[in-house]
């Protein structure tokens, strides 16, 4: 019964405004971005550095977020389908289940963007282009820095991300490369400190103590810098000087790492730049001007940074966060 | 006679004037695109809220369905990926074990006389649970049928389609009401829900009807769970978290009354309608925090009920029954 109803309401609907595709006039990009929520400082911060790349470009963005839930980013590419949007930014919550939806988007002519994360899929012709950083890099970038500052020779303790998460073990592989050909590095100790501040500082703790009082350790690898921040606060509780007597060399590029830089208590930070969106936007436009279709990985920069520029990096950042 | 009815027209009068409305603001929304995709992504919980709507006309509630949502596609998918069943003999397992679940907590809720709301959670819990000793990952799901069935559909011009999730959900929809109105069941149920003591006393036999109201409702969230892994091709044992709140919403948006005995099935279908509308304006305009939905229909829920009890004064007042006679 109820169906009908629509059905009449929306022919009344068309009825009563005209033929649509009045706003069709305006040349402006349309593009809907279904963002997975807003757990982190991070994922804010991408969907604030998308917003201002946007804008820069003159593009108007359609933002949805998904609230952690698979399905109502499923509803939101399909909603951007029916729209008409000339593109679609998935950051998916979950790397499978994204076939039947992208296939709707292809069958619409409209080309898909993932940000951030992979999928699984039995057809990778379903999305034009996925961007990304390169995990296993940001681990090579640190561990290549620290064995540059330490002409070769560290005893290194790891604090490792979340067990069995892919940025963990590719962050770990990459760190390992380095030392693997670096005779004087060595790492003496590695255990998970979850991705947390609380858990960073209890694991870091006991490193010290089982290595005579910290006198063993030349520096600290932290997956995150939130990790890192939190193994600072051990350092300075077991009395030594963080960044001078233990070195400290972590990922991600956090605000407060780069206070903590400033102030002389951290070593380095590798990027995962928040701006994921930026070169997903050139390479559309690109797409839209002359059809070329983008390599299907775009990597994110991983770009290290020391205390030299850490207090306007601060600066630049704080707002972003 | 129009007063029984009035919760009902209003529900469907907001639909049709949210329609419109979004429809002005937006020409695309005016598509059988769109209509079709209300259906389609609300497939699963309209399927959902049709066994919570008969659970809650019973004086009853289901926290459980959601949770058996999600164990439902983990179980489809490590038994068709994992164990190499075929796709149509895992439905079948998967309907049996939800509706034995769904049996078991009517049971316990009739022989120990314990309330739903206990009973259901723990349900919830226990479902949820087993979903993770299952698999903690999202399983994708392989097997040719499972893309043969996504791809079924009725298609109509304009890139509209009815796919088979919402012809499931309509169809479901179609059953129930007539399940409602016109089977001894039926009359059961609003019975059992209107006045407990008066149904036994009518010879309405309480415990089966109990057993069987829980175990449809669980019948039909291992359905809901089947549409879910056909929906996204994948087994994820935290999918359709809070799905249970979503549907009771529906229920009391569609003008049931949450104490039972008085509503409708196709009430309930159309307060599912009016959150995937929301939903959908929210990401139409893009720049409002879909937070706003939860919002919006916080406000519509709490208008809705205030409309019920106010309703309820009025019959009381004359010495009426709103119960289904």
């Amino acid at each position: 019964m109820s169906r009908t109803w629509l059905i009449s309401a929306a022919a009344a609907a068309a009825l009563l405004i005209g033929l649509g595709g009045a706003q069709a006039a305006d040349k402006k990009l349309v593009v809907g971005f279904s963002q997975i929520g807003s757990e982190s400082g991070w994922r804010a911060a991408e969907t604030k550095t998308a917003k201002t790349e946007a804008e820069k470009r003159g593009i108007d963005l359609k933002i949805s977020d998904a609230q952690q839930k698979q399905e109502n980013q499923i509803k939101a590419v399909r909603s951007f389908v029916a729209q008409g949007v000339d593109a679609i930014f998935i950051a998916p919550v979950v790397a499978t289940g994204w076939d039947s939806v992208l296939k709707e988007a292809k069958e619409a002519k409209i080309p898909v963007v993932l940000l951030d994360r992979q999928i699984e899929t039995r057809d990778p012709g379903l999305y034009m282009t996925a961007v990304t950083s390169d995990t296993v890099l940001e681990g090579r970038v640190a561990g290549e820095w620290l064995a540059k500052q330490t002409g070769g020779t560290c005893n290194v303790v790891e604090l490792q991300g979340t067990v069995g998460s892919s940025p963990a073990i590719n962050r770990k592989k990459g760190f390992d490369e380095v030392v693997a050909k670096t005779p004087g590095m060595k790492i003496v100790r590695t255990q998970s400190g979850d991705f947390t501040r609380a858990k960073g500082k209890e694991v870091m703790e006991s490193f010290i103590k089982a290595e005579n009082g910290g006198k063993g350790i030349c520096a600290v690898y932290a997956h995150n810098d939130d990790m890192a921040v939190g193994a600072i606060q051990a350092i300075k509780e077991a009395g030594l000087k963080p960044g001078k007597d233990i070195l400290v060399v972590s990922i991600d590029g956090v605000p407060d790492i780069f206070k903590a830089m400033a102030e002389g208590e951290a070593n380095a930070t590798v990027e995962l730049t928040p701006n994921m969106a930026g070169p997903a936007f050139d390479a559309l436009i690109a797409f839209k001007k002359d059809g070329k279709a983008p390599p299907k990985w775009i990597q994110t920069e991983s770009a290290l940074f020391t205390p030299d520029t850490a207090k306007a990096e601060y600066e630049r950042r704080k707002d972003a966060y | 006679m129009i007063h029984r009815f009035l919760p009902l027209l209003v529900t469907s009068a907001v639909l049709v004037v949210g329609f419109l409305l979004c429809a002005a603001q937006f020409p695309a929304f005016a598509s059988l695109r769109v209509v079709g995709n209300l259906l389609t992504d609300n497939a699963f919980l309209g399927i959902t809220a049709v066994g919570m709507t008969f659970v809650i006309l019973s004086g009853g509630i289901d926290l459980s369905v959601g949770a058996v949502i999600g164990f439902t596609t983990v179980l489809l998918a490590v038994l068709i990926e994992q164990g190499g069943w075929h796709p149509v003999s895992a439905f079948a397992a998967a309907l049996a074990v939800a509706g034995g679940f769904g049996a078991a907590m009517g049971a316990v809720i009739h022989v120990f006389q314990m309330p739903p709301f206990i009973v259901t959670l723990a349900g919830m819990f226990v479902a949820r649970g087993l979903g993770f000793v299952l698999s903690t990952d999202s399983i994708p799901i392989n097997h040719p049928l499972y893309a043969e069935l996504g791809d079924l559909a009725l298609r109509f011009d304009g890139g509209g389609k009815l796919t088979l999730p919402a012809l499931l959900m309509l169809g479901v929809v179609a059953a129930a009401v007539v399940c409602a109105h016109w089977t001894r069941f039926g009359a059961n149920l609003y019975a059992l829900g209107g006045n407990r003591q008066s149904a036994e006393l009518m010879g309405v036999p309480v415990g089966r009807t109990t057993v069987a109201v829980y175990a449809l409702s669980g019948l039909l969230a291992g359905l809901a769970g089947i549409v879910f892994s056909l929906y996204t091709g994948a087994g994820y044992s935290l999918a359709a978290t809070g799905v249970e709140l979503d549907t009771i919403t529906a229920v009391v948006i569609g003008g049931t009354q949450l104490t039972g005995g008085y509503g409708y099935v196709i009430g309930t279908f159309i307060g599912l309608l009016i959150q995937g509308l929301i939903q959908t304006y929210i990401t139409f305009d893009g720049s409002l925090s879909s937070w706003w939905t939860k919002i919006a229909i916080g406000v519509l829920l709490f208008v809705f009920i205030l409309l019920q009890k106010g309703l309820l004064a009025v019959w009381t007042g004359r010495g009426g029954t709103p119960a289904e006679a």
